[in-house]
């Protein structure tokens, strides 16, 4: 596979290529980030100490969806259209469809939904479904903005100047037209007053349960794994200058991983009033989605054969090849957690939080963070601040990690294990308040790993900052000499 | 690899953004059809069960309260069938008892208890000092408090365009239960003439929920709520070889 390495032309001399909004949604990816990961850390300290909760409009439930949809929709959502719109224009040579205009109404009709969406949570907004919170009037925002970057995506693949569409591309591809399949099903719903912010679900009980779960678990395989594998076709292999392991496994895993994810959902559903059968198939094509998961994860990581020098060395290769290393031990671990007799012990217990979390920690952000390392002295057109501090935040919040998911981990098979255990005469041993108060000192540590990651963030944003100063002070000056190193 | 060994097959597909997209599309659409689409096939489903019925206007306003305070996200409202969670909640639930709930509340964590069956376990004062502040009655609970709830009147005059909406999704209320819904909300939260909405919702729980009998506030309507979880049926009456084989 060569087509990374074989990106001849310098970006200048292609005409039309927008990097302006590269650059848009690269900063909000930042800002974003401080936002969730704030948000992530506060309702961590709500379960710790309850006095937290604030009134009415702070309280834990209130606030839970904007952690998740900061992260999700706005930190994770921005870095994926900041990189594909990157991604797809330097591997198709050429620039974006639809031109500056409809870039910037994608970058402005994003955020605007981001917003609108974010408002109404500390007001009670919400559909309560998970990572569908938004209501109606927001939903159909979204679905609009969605659909102008499925147009300018594949507008632009459409007048590539390459003869194949790059790997990458088929991974954002994919991403992007199945969460316009999932996001329009899953909302389906009626408003209770066209001024008004209430809806209900077209769906209910069984069959709302069954198309929620279709939809949150391929928000996870498509938003967060199929978009996210897009990435790291494209980053690992520049920021390494090793070609693609292997194109035939890159063919194999796409398609295996894209026609298996989609029926995993009923995983999320074991022992439910859900019918057994599909209960059974989540379980066997969760299993399965092993296979093609690792399939993914192998490309990624054996695509440094020849460079496993650099990681000393190059904190964001590190990043990212991290990144991919805790994509597979959290694809080992789901179809784990996807067996009927071990869901019977972690379902509904922190194990969930902790395995989503080893997911979007340790995969998701840290793909994100060797994407905006990459990116950053590449868009501003200098270097970056400070390697050291890319250094610092690399380990920092490794350690979050550690902390994070090991505490979850503890937390939630001792919760599990409280909840089923019998005492010598046959009686239930404890009281569910007994494995409420044996939670609090591992939801300290579970906060203490999430301060920590907010400040690995805040030192990355501090390192964009003083990049895109520093490249303003080059310009100003009037010369582009290469800047020292920190 | 080297690119000259390329299948000629992927290469047609990876030339064309036609047929990427469109077999992208068929390839993901292909699970969720054949998982989604027969589950609307009802009758083998939902085997419908005596006792479930649509909620009252109440119980739906509180409901929604439940909705709007996002208390799912913590408790979940569907018992597994093992032996410690029937113990400690109650039979395990079963897909008629949700038939009516537009969306599903089932919830995916437990770090409070489930309340599938919460209804009729606790008297209504304990509800109303348990959300004025939880560490009063559970001294190690970590959930927030309400009490603004108590102070906050129900907001009920649209409630009948919330039934009109709920009847568009599928929920068979009737033309009197719709246009008579501030009535049977004022007849549930007070116990005075109630007896029309006990006809159209047999074993309704009325009275003075939140020992304010001169007002309707939103503690009303979220214990009305909390009472009537998991009591539709009974189970007493009931033969679950019929109901799950």
């Amino acid at each position: 596979m060569s087509a990374v390495t074989a990106e001849p032309r310098d970006i200048e001399q292609i005409p039309g290529y927008n990097e302006q909004i590269v650059r848009w949604f690269t900063l909000a990816t930042v800002v974003w980030a401080i936002f969730g990961f704030a948000a992530g850390l506060f309702i961590a300290l709500q379960l710790a100490f309850p006095s937290l909760n604030f009134g009415e409009y702070a309280s834990f439930g209130r606030l839970r969806p904007l952690h998740v949809s900061g992260v999700v929709f706005a930190f994770a959502g921005n870095a994926l259209i900041a990189t594909s719109l990157y991604v797809v224009q330097r591997t198709c040579q050429t620039g974006l469809w639809g031109g500056r205009q409809l870039a910037i109404l994608l970058f402005f009709g994003y955020q605007a939904f981001l917003v609108i969406a974010f408002t109404g949570y500390p007001m009670g907004i919400t559909q309560s479904k998970e990572y569908a919170e938004p209501e109606w009037y927001a939903d159909i925002l979204l679905l609009v903005v969605w659909v102008v970057y499925l147009c300018i995506f594949t507008g632009t693949l459409i007048r590539r100047r390459e003869p194949h569409i790059y790997v990458a591309n088929w991974f954002y591809l994919a991403f992007i037209i199945t969460v316009t399949v999932l996001h329009i099903i899953n909302n389906l719903s009626m408003p209770v007053s066209w001024a008004g912010t209430k809806s209900y679900s077209q769906f209910g009980g069984v069959q709302d349960a069954l198309i929620q779960w279709w939809y949150g678990h391929n928000m996870i395989g498509f938003f967060l794994t199929a978009g996210f594998i897009g990435i790291m076709y494209y980053f690992v292999p520049k920021q390494a200058g090793r070609p693609i392991y292997s194109y035939r496994l890159s063919i194999v895993h796409f398609w295996a991983l894209i026609f298996l994810y989609i029926w995993a959902g009923p995983h999320h559903l074991h022992y439910s009033a859900l019918p057994d059968w599909a209960q059974t198939l989540g379980v066997a094509f969760s299993i399965m989605l092993w296979i093609p998961s690792w399939g993914g994860m192998i490309n990624g990581i054996m695509t440094l054969s020849g460079a496993w020098g650099k990681l000393r060395t190059d904190p964001i290769l590190r990043f990212l090849v991290v990144a991919v290393a805790f994509y597979g031990m959290a694809t080992f671990e789901g179809p784990l957690m996807s067996i009927k007799s071990v869901n019977a012990l972690s379902h509904y217990t922190d194990w969930t939080v902790g395995h989503v979390h080893s997911g979007a920690l340790g995969w998701v952000a840290f793909m994100i963070f060797g994407a905006v390392y990459y990116l950053v002295p590449r868009l501003w057109r200098t270097q970056l601040w400070s390697i050291r501090l890319v250094e610092w935040h690399f380990w920092i919040a490794t350690i979050a990690i550690v902390l994070y998911i090991t505490s979850m981990w503890v937390a939630g098979i001792a919760q599990g294990l409280m909840w089923r255990a019998y005492d010598q005469f046959g009686f239930l041993q404890y009281s569910f308040a007994d494995s409420v108060a044996m939670l609090h000192p591992y939801y300290l540590v579970r906060a203490l790993g999430g301060a920590l990651y907010l400040l690995g963030g805040l030192l990355m944003a501090f390192n964009v900052l003083m990049t895109i100063l520093r490249s303003q002070n080059q310009t100003r000056a009037g010369a582009l000499l290469p800047a020292t190193q920190h | 690899m080297a690119s000259q060994n390329k299948p000629l097959g992927h290469a047609i597909i990876e030339r064309s953004t036609t047929l990427l997209f469109v077999l992208t599309f068929l390839v993901i659409a292909i699970g969720g059809l054949v998982e989604v689409v027969p589950l609307f096939r009802l009758e083998e489903t939902i085997t419908p069960v005596k006792g479930v019925r649509p909620y009252t206007p109440l119980e739906q306003l509180g409901r929604n309260i439940y909705t709007r305070e996002g208390c799912y996200t913590c408790h979940s409202q569907q018992v597994r069938p093992f032996r410690d969670e029937v113990e400690r909640y109650g039979h395990y639930s079963i897909a008629a008892e949700s038939m009516y709930d537009h969306p599903f509340l089932w919830g995916s964590k437990r770090t409070g208890p489930d309340l599938a069956r919460v209804g009729g376990k606790y008297s209504n004062a304990w509800h109303v000092a348990h959300m004025v502040n939880p560490r009063d009655v559970v001294p190690v609970s970590i959930m927030p408090a309400y009490p603004f709830l108590l102070n906050k009147e129900l907001a009920f005059d649209d409630v009948s365009d919330h039934l009109r909406a709920l009847r568009d999704v599928g929920v068979p209320y009737s033309g009197p239960m719709i246009l008579d819904a501030p009535a049977d909300v004022r007849a549930q939260a007070s116990g005075e003439n109630a007896d029309p909405l006990l006809a159209r919702y047999p074993g309704a729980k009325v009275g003075d929920f939140d020992g304010q009998p001169e007002r309707i506030t939103e503690m009303d309507a979220l214990v009305a709520y909390l009472q009537v979880l998991g009591t539709m049926v009974d189970f007493s009456d009931v033969r679950l070889d019929e109901v799950r084989e």
